[in-house]
């Protein structure tokens, strides 16, 4: 167990600069996530967590001892990979066993320990096979096997789950959860699925070309994202950005689509002057054949069945907005509905910066 | 098939004649089978010994060439160099001399080295000769395992050198097969640097060795031929019993992980 701190981290692979100036703290015990899309940086960010990349410049820390320098062996990490990265000619025993034959454990405690983590992840039918007669989901439990065996300072996944079907995606979610929650070791975790990030993280960090966009809890980064990167990027479907240009500034009023909008309730005192932009999350446009008072008429371009609800895709005035209806209301493409515009819920960000304003 | 066979079985046919139906053609089935020259070649010739010397030398080549090829190519595939890639030119450049060109230098070097008329001459020479070939194959074959197996390894407390014989080593097993079976043809075959570098039976290779058979007022034919048959022997049984491995080796050397 063990508190990771970055210390102004920066990263260069010759010109390029893939993290400039990380600093972050991931407290001891947490299970720490790190999501962007592919190319922000998260992936070499745990490679230099694990040893396997140098860090170009400032320090990592693990609680009070830098280990720029130490290699994976010495900083006790384990680490589970995309691709499983089983080591093909040996048993699922062995592949278990592996890293605590490294560290010259005796054969009867290899044994008392294999047979803990196993029954820890139902793999005990498993122990004689070798990998290639593995499910995927099969083959990532023993990959968590050999990961939490040696009960490491710092556990790292780099997308473990995204070779899995939806479904198993899921099982396995919990089960890594489950895990953390029994263990309590320090989890550090990358992936480029949002949703996943969501649901199992305590705390995540939206990175984009190498910068911590925003870092908290999941539902403080999903109600108040900082700007239009992470307001888009996490929330599935992704919120509505629409173009707006600032009115008058107390009492705000801003003119969005042809529609003149009174915000009474929101509040900032600087920017906004070269645009706005207008983001709404889909779940709070409701979409109904009845109009009511300041709703806007629109046209249903797609739907989308959801389960207990739908997802329509609606144009307003040439933009497309993407809401939700009542499972029961027959929206049928083409057909003149009309939308309501919750201004407690809308979100406005700079047009130029990309940054949220607020007060 | 006929075409590569057919002398082989005619070598092996001659080797069965009395020496009065050898040159008869056309070269059909003798009329009297005798095994006269498969005795007279191990009694009439210090063939044992030549046997030995190939043997010892192309072994030896193969797990010197081995050696050295696996390491370089470990570093070339798996680990953080520069200059991979002309590295590897560099390595080819080795192989595009012919013999022929060369045999003269290092005859000198050789007998400067004092190594003149030794298994080391040819053994150093062969090595020489055959790391590109090793180092290319076993070099494809470790850069088909994936990445991340070496830098799982590596997480789980592995040094590059226990990752390289614990996981590469065994992974790339029919690589090691192809390129040892290669190697291996190779030196047993070699003829011309056998020839300039041995003067003796004490080091003198099977190629070589026959070639010395014939006397001054007769060519041995018959002796000639069962020597042949018997030094392909062990060729085809290697050939034969690692034939699995070296098909896999030359056609997907894929690990599926």
């Amino acid at each position: 167990m063990a508190e990771i701190r970055f210390e102004n981290v920066k990263k260069r692979f010759k010109d390029i600069t893939v993290i400039d100036g990380l600093d972050l703290t991931v407290k001891d015990g947490e299970f720490f996530t790190f999501v962007g899309p592919s190319g922000c940086g998260k992936s070499t960010i745990l490679n230099m967590i694990a040893g396997l990349e140098d860090v170009t410049d400032g320090n990592i820390f693990f609680d009070d001892t830098v280990v720029n320098d130490l290699s994976p062996k010495e900083r006790d990490v384990a680490m589970v990979f995309q691709s499983y990265a089983l080591y093909p000619h040996m048993t699922i025993y062995e592949n278990i066993a592996f890293p605590l034959r490294m560290k010259k454990v005796s054969d009867e405690s290899v044994d008392k320990e294999v047979k803990r983590v196993v029954s820890l992840l139902g793999l005990e039918e498993m122990l004689k096979r070798k990998p290639k007669e593995l499910s995927g989901g099969q083959k990532q439990r023993v990959a968590l096997g050999r990961a939490i065996i040696r009960r490491p300072k710092v556990f790292l996944m780099d997308e473990p789950l995204s070779n899995l079907d939806a479904r198993l995606r899921v099982e396995m979610r919990a089960e890594i959860k489950r895990l953390h929650q029994e263990l309590k070791i320090t989890t550090v975790y990358v992936t480029h699925d949002q949703s996943e990030a969501m649901s199992l993280s305590e705390r995540i960090a939206v990175l984009h070309h190498g910068e911590i966009q925003q870092c908290g809890s999941p539902s403080d980064v999903y109600m108040n994202p900082l700007n239009v990167f992470v307001a888009g990027f996490i929330g599935s479907p992704s919120m509505n950005f629409i173009p707006a240009s600032l009115k008058n500034r107390e009492p705000l009023t801003i003119e969005c689509n042809r529609v003149i909008l009174f915000l009474k309730n929101y509040l900032f005192h600087k920017g906004g002057e070269e645009g706005l932009i207008l983001g709404i999350r889909p779940e709070d446009v409701i979409v109904s054949d009845k109009k009511s008072e300041g709703a806007v008429e629109v046209v249903v371009s797609l739907t989308e069945s959801a389960g207990s609800f739908n997802y329509v895709d609606v144009i307003w005035n040439d933009v497309t907005v993407k809401g939700i209806s009542k499972i029961n209301t027959d929206l049928k493409t083409g057909s003149r509905v009309f939308i309501e515009i919750p201004l407690d819920k809308i979100m406005l960000f700079d047009n130029k910066s990309g940054r949220r304003l607020a007060a | 098939m006929a075409y590569c066979i057919s002398p082989f079985l005619w070598q092996f046919l001659t080797s069965l004649k009395p020496d009065s139906e050898i040159t008869r053609l056309p070269p059909v089935f003798p009329e009297s089978i005798t095994i006269k020259h498969y005795i007279s070649i191990f009694e009439g010739y210090p063939f044992l010994r030549i046997i030995i010397n190939s043997a010892v030398v192309s072994l030896s080549t193969t797990l010197l060439s081995l050696i050295i090829g696996s390491l370089a190519a470990f570093a070339l595939s798996k680990l953080n160099m520069g200059y991979k890639g002309l590295s590897l030119g560099f390595v080819l450049s080795v192989s595009m001399f012919p013999p022929v060109a060369t045999v003269s230098p290092l005859y000198i070097i050789i007998r400067f080295l004092g190594l003149r008329d030794t298994w080391l001459a040819l053994i150093i020479t062969y090595t020489t000769f055959s790391l590109p070939l090793s180092i290319w194959i076993l070099t494809n074959f470790f850069r088909e395992i994936p990445d991340e197996i070496y830098l799982s390894a590596r997480v789980d407390g592995c040094t590059p050198f226990q990752i390289f014989y614990k996981i590469i080593l065994p992974l790339s097993a029919p690589g090691i097969f192809t390129a040892a079976i290669l190697i291996f043809i190779f030196s047993w075959n070699e003829f011309l640097f056998a020839l300039t570098f041995t003067s003796t039976i004490a080091s003198r290779t099977i190629p070589v060795g026959i070639a010395m058979f014939p006397g001054i007022h007769e060519v041995p034919w018959g002796d000639i031929a069962a020597a042949s048959i018997v030094v392909t022997i062990p060729l085809i049984i290697l050939v034969f019993a690692f034939q699995k491995r070296i098909i896999e080796g030359l056609t997907t050397g894929a690990v599926k992980g």
